[in-house]
Order: C-alpha cells, then structure tokens, then sequence
C-alpha cells in the first residue's frame, strides 16, 4: 500500500472511480496537467477531443444515452471558456454532466495570470451548481456532491474549477459517499389530494391529450406512460426531447407536436378538453403565442423542477416529482371515460395530414430519413444537428426506444450532432449510432471525426448537404422576401474526401435510386464509423410550420402562395 | 429609495437563508438581474448557525414573475431558504447617518429635529454633525425630508432588515 500522502488530482481520480466514471472527455492543458497525470494510473479511459466544445457534446451524449453523468476534463482559460456551449446545451436540456477545468494557482487567481479565465463566474447562468476549489480538503467532498447534484431531481451540469496549486497539493480527506446539502432537495412523492385532483380531470376528460416531454425519457417511464395512454385511450403526442420516451409507432402515438410538428399532433393538441404534460416545460416551440394556447383545455403539469410551474401557462394541477412515480401512483386512480369518438377523429386527421414530400425533381432529405427509419427500424440511437435536417429527422425518424433520440432542443447548438453520437457511442459500444447533421452544423466540430476514426466506433455520419443554412434561408424565403442574407455555405469541401482524409470510409448519395442501396450499406459497414454525403436540392421547406408567435391553429401545411407577415416570436 | 415607493405592490421583501460561500451573492443577484428586478437595498450577515449567512433584498420589478423569482432562488443549491415577506406581517428596522453641514445658528433646530425622531449625534465638529437614526424606512424617510433645509453633505442607510412575527420563519 501507498503509504504516500495523495495529492488532490489523485483523490479527484479516485473519487471519479468511485462514481463509476467509465470515460472522461476532454483535451489537456498547463493547469490540468496534475489531473491529467493522476488519469494514467485509473482505469478510467480518457477520450482525448479536437476542441473542448467537442468533449461537452460527447459527455452530453453519453449522458443521454446512458442516463450516466457525462464527465469533462480541460485546462483553465480558453480550455475553460471553450465549455461554455456544452454547458448551456446540457443545461438547457436538463442533461447530468460534471465538468473540471484547470485553473491557474491560487496566489495568481484575480491577477490576470497565464490562461485564467474567472470560469466560476462566467458560467454562474449555465450550471446547475459550480465550485471553485480553495483546499485540497474539499476534493472528495465537492467530487461527491457535483454527481449528487448533477443526476439527481432535475438533471443539469455541475462544474469543479481546481486551481493547480490544489491538485498538485496534498489531499489527506478520505473519498466520502456523504452528501449534506441542506439547500437542496429532491422531491418526495406527490400527496394523495394532488393525485385525486389530477385523476378526477384524467377521468373527466372526453378528448384528452398526453404531452410526452423529457422527462419521461429521464425518469424512464416509458412503460407507465403508455400504460396510462392505453387504459384512457387517449392520445400522445412528444416534445423534440421527449422523442422515445414513448414508441413514436404505438397506435396512440401523433409524433411530434409544435412548430415544425405533425399536422394531427397539434390538431389533437388544440382540440383537446385536457391536457397533461409530463416532465415538459411548455416551450415555447410548443405553445407558439401562450395567450391563445388550448384555451378550452384543462391542463395538468407534471414536473420534478417546480419552478417550471406557472412559468409559461397556469395549469389546473400541478404534480411535483418524478414523472415515472407520479404516473404509477396515478393509474390505478384513473377510471377513464369513454374516448372512442376521440380516438376515431385523431386517425381520421393522422389519415387526412400526413407527412409527405415529393419524391421527384431531386432528392429530398425527408426520403432520405424516412428511408433511414424504414432501414434502421427505429432500433438505432440517432443524434442530430440543429436546422432542418433536425426537424424533418424529428418528423420522419419515429423513435422507438427511450435514451435514442439525441437533439439539442433548449439551446439549439449547431455542432452538437457528431460529438454526442461519439459520447452515446461509448455509452452504448455494439450499437448503430446515426449523427444526422446538416453540412452547417457538421463544420462547426468536424474535428471529431479524428475521435471516432481513432476508436474505430460505430458512429455513421448522415450528413444532410445542401450547402445553405436551410432553416434560416426557409425563414428569408418566407418572411423576408427571399432576401438571402448569411446563408449560402459557397466553399463547402467534398465531405466524401475529407471524411476520407481521416481514413474514415464514405458514401455519396446523389439521386433518389441511390437512397435504399447506400443506406442499407452504411447500415451493415460495422468496420468503424462512416460518412454518409446525401447531396440535396438546395432549396427545400419544412412543413409543417407554425410561425413563432402564432397559434397552432395557424399552422402551415404546405408552401404558401401568400405573402406572409414577419413573426413575432422570438426566432 | 423613497418609502412611498417601498409599499407599493411592486416592492417585495424578500428573505434568504444561504450557505455563507463565495459566489453566492452574484449567483442570488443574477436571478434578479435576468428579470428585470432592480435590488433597491440588500443586507447580508451572518446567521446564527455558523456556516449561514441571512440575506434581507428590497427590489422591485413586475409583480407577475415574483413567484418565479422565489422559486428560481429556492433553486439555488446553495440558497436553504428564500421567503417572500410582502403582504405578512415582519418587523422591520434600517439606520440612517446623517451628515450635515451646518452653521452655528443652525444647530438648535437641527438638535430639535434629532430629538424628536429618537435620533442621536454621534459625531460633532465645529461645522458639521453626524445623526445616526434607525426605524422603520418610512421614518428615516421623514427626518431627511425634514432636515433636507439644511446642507445634507451624505446619507448612508443601511438597507432594510426584517424578521418574522411570532414563531414564523424568516
């Protein structure tokens, strides 16, 4: 035995083994050097990253894709400030992430010193909680409460900031599996009178609607909520993040409601008399202008953050806790009335509105993922970009499984697709993992394909090439007269080459005949990660569409002839 | 910071009871700040128990989204606490200094005035004095308007400390 005083990084390690740390994502630096060395003598695996951002999403992507914590380790400065957008992603998303940064010594801090960044400070709007460690003591203590903080009640990102000085110093605390955080608490289970107020509006109700949101997904209560859909024949319709929570091919299930959703999810949604939403926060994407939204409806929320209640819509019951708890305590209490008449109009709009595209005049990127889907069989966890490969990936890619649907839907980060499929590739080794991603996005954290050429992961990389940043060149068409402004990606590489230059095998999908044939051998390639280029028509529109600050009853179905007003809602 | 405008609906009084770390005061100061909501006075000291500190905010801003504000500090992992005390029944106190500069002549009506509030002179030279009041802001308010004739050189309150009736938690 070691009978050496260890130093702080040591019982930092130690401390992360002890969580069950499997990977940590991340890039070194001067002030993380310490950490950086204790990591050679662990067992845990360090994935080293071509840019900070990138380890974020792959931390982030293993979390969602586990329901694991996803842990970062970076240097101090730029390495620190780099986080930022990871930070915000995950924290918008409610994903359970611990970051580390480095951090110049103690006796520079405040003094400008070489690489220091005030990270504690610029992140304050970002986390969950953070730490600036000031005594090696603290190590074990603070290590056990950010993954305390980090994955229990509402998920979210915690960051340890460790000056040098500390890490390199001694840490004589013992690991500890103590947690004593007198502000902070995780709900208990819902009182008996809040449930029988919920169930009697659930058993009321002729035309109701279940909004499948993220939490659903977080506390895995797939199987309660489709067991409380089926004994009320009612309806489900999901969040972008609560794509999986329930099976998108379940009779009662509408896809996705909101601003780009089906045309009959929000049909049901805005015929309905009651609507519960479980474990969502009644986005914005989702409600469109608050005042008009499902006037007639009552409205049940359940969430585990009780400050998401009142903040958007004023609901007639307010359920705090974990949404797979809430469901179970419900069922037996719900006595559900008769939603056949219901049931029947929902099909009939699911038959009158489907989604389409046209599959002539070149090929479209809705073919492609609705052939993604047929081919992968729902089975793959699938990640995407932001933009509208995002959305029609939404629309088309029924998600059948909990934790396989990957999108960065508060923050909407471009970048995020690549790195969180390499993080759910690790969480999950076996598994197909589709990044699908838009040639915009892609660009932003390229890089990485470094990262899943070196670790030879099962990482298939669809990306959608239009050479455009399609959804705000959609919004110029439609709102600002064409006026193309930003948009045009001229100078685009070939994606097949460069993918190539990484010695990652590629493919190139260019007309409509080749969509089946190059899927399905991307599917069965399982040497390594692919690149998969499907080159489409440049100009293309997601439908359908409810302009930001409109009501759903506003909806857009197809392409309008009209001039339409600029929207009022934010982007 | 007039009392006129303190017991409007759009001043709230609002307690926290907070881990005594680094970095709290911003992380509580940019759930206002965020919103919209102005800190018109806020006292931190320590708390009874070591390791605490109590935090007492003055603030005003859209009364609609005080709820949210409440529960956004309740969030904080490092707030144990937070209470809105508008509309309930608190006991409140602030001081004031005072500092004038005066003639002679001008002393006497000062000292009446100082009297009269329960004030008192803690520093006096030959062309200035120091009054040092404390009460309700209401009243702190009323002695500087009535000694706003003279030469007021400085005024320094110490924002507004309150505490619960009864057994009710602050």
């Amino acid at each position: 035995m070691d009978s050496r005083i260890p130093t702080g990084a040591e019982q930092l390690i130690r401390s992360l083994e002890a969580e069950g740390v499997e990977y940590i994502f991340g890039l070194s630096g001067g002030a993380a050097i310490p950490i950086f060395d204790a990591l050679v003598d662990s067992p845990i695996k360090l994935i080293l990253t071509r840019h900070e951002q990138g380890a974020t999403h792959m931390a982030d992507g293993y979390a969602r894709a586990s329901g694991r914590p996803g842990v970062v380790l970076v240097t101090s400065g730029p390495g620190a400030t780099n986080t930022v957008t990871g930070l915000l992603t995950a924290h918008m998303d409610s994903v359970p992430m611990v970051v580390i940064t480095g951090q110049c010594v103690t006796s520079m801090l405040g003094k400008d010193g070489f690489q220091e960044a005030d990270v504690t400070s610029i992140t304050y709007a970002v986390v969950k909680h953070s730490y600036l460690v000031r005594t090696g003591q603290d190590i074990p203590r603070l290590t056990r409460e950010a993954f305390h903080i980090a994955a229990t009640g509402r998920p979210g990102p915690v960051l340890i900031d460790i000056p040098k000085d500390i890490s390199q110093g001694p840490c004589e605390a013992p690991l500890t599996r103590e947690v004593d955080l007198p502000g902070y608490s995780i709900p208990d289970r819902a009182s008996t009178e809040t449930l029988g107020q919920a169930a009697e509006l659930l058993s009321r109700a002729q035309r109701p609607v279940l909004l499948v949101g993220h939490g659903v997904v977080i506390a895995e209560a797939s199987e309660a909520v489709t067991r409380l859909a089926e004994k009320m024949g009612a309806p489900m319709v999901t969040t972008l993040l609560g794509k999986g929570g329930t099976d998108e091919t379940h009779p009662l299930h509408l896809g996705m409601l909101g601003m780009h959703g089906t045309a009959y999810a929000n049909k049901a949604t805005d015929a309905a008399d009651l609507i519960m939403s479980i474990g969502s926060r009644w986005d914005d994407r989702i409600t469109g202008k608050l005042d008009e939204f499902c006037l007639g409806a009552r409205k049940i929320h359940v969430d585990i953050d009780p400050s998401e209640f009142n903040k958007m819509v004023e609901p007639d019951v307010c359920i705090e806790g974990d949404a797979r708890l809430v469901i179970e305590d419900l069922l037996p209490l719900v006595e559900p009335s008769d939603t056949r008449e219901w049931q029947a109009r929902v099909q009939a709009w699911k038959k009158k509105y489907p989604l389409k595209y046209r599959k002539q005049g070149g090929l479209r990127a809705q073919h492609v993922l609705d052939r993604l889907d047929a081919i992968t069989g729902g089975q793959a966890i699938l990640s995407t970009d932001v933009g509208q490969h995002q959305m029609w990936a939404a629309q088309f890619c029924r998600t059948t499984r909990n934790k396989n649907w990957l999108s960065s839907g508060g923050a909407g980060t471009m970048g995020f697709g690549l790195p969180a499929a390499i993080g759910a590739a690790f969480a999950r080794p076996g598994e197909d993992c589709w990044a699908i991603v838009g040639d915009g996005g892609f660009q932003m954290t390229q890089a990485e394909l470094a990262t899943a050429s070196i670790h030879n992961l099962r990482v298939k990389c669809l990306i959608i090439n239009n050479n455009y940043l399609g959804m705000v060149r959609q919004w110029q068409e439609l709102f600002f007269e064409n006026r193309l402004s930003g948009v045009d990606l001229e100078g685009n590489p070939d994606f097949v080459k460069l993918a190539q230059a990484y010695g990652i095998k590629a493919f190139r999908i260019k007309r409509p005949g080749d969509v089946d044939r190059i899927l399905n051998q991307a599917d069965a390639y399982n040497e390594g990660p692919c690149v998969v280029v499907a080159e489409v028509v440049k100009e293309d529109n997601v439908f359908p569409f409810i302009p930001a600050g409109a009501t759903l009853s506003d909806m857009i179905i197809e392409k309008p002839t009209v001039k339409l007003a600029k929207p009022t809602g934010s982007t | 910071m007039s009392s006129a405008a303190d017991t409007s609906a759009d001043f709230h009084r609002i307690s926290l009871y907070v881990n005594n770390e680094p970095g709290v005061l911003a992380r509580v100061a940019m759930v206002f700040s965020r919103r919209g909501y102005n800190i018109e006075s806020l006292v931190v000291s320590a708390a009874a128990t070591a390791g605490y500190s109590r935090m007492t905010i003055t603030s005003s801003g859209d009364p609609t989204i005080l709820e949210q504000m409440i529960k956004q500090l309740a969030k904080l992992i490092d707030v144990v606490h937070a209470i809105d005390h508008t509309g309930h029944e608190a006991y409140e106190t602030e001081i004031a200094l005072i500092k004038l500069t005066c003639e002679s002549e001008e002393r006497a009506e000062i000292l009446q005035v100082v009297e009269h509030f329960g004030a008192k002179v803690v520093d006096f030279t030959r062309d200035s004095l120091v009054v040092r009041v404390y009460g309700s802001s209401e009243k702190l308010d009323a002695i500087r308007n009535l000694l706003a004739k003279f030469k007021i050189a400085e005024i320094v309150r110490s924002g507004k400390i309150l505490m619960a009736r009864g057994r009710a938690t602050t």
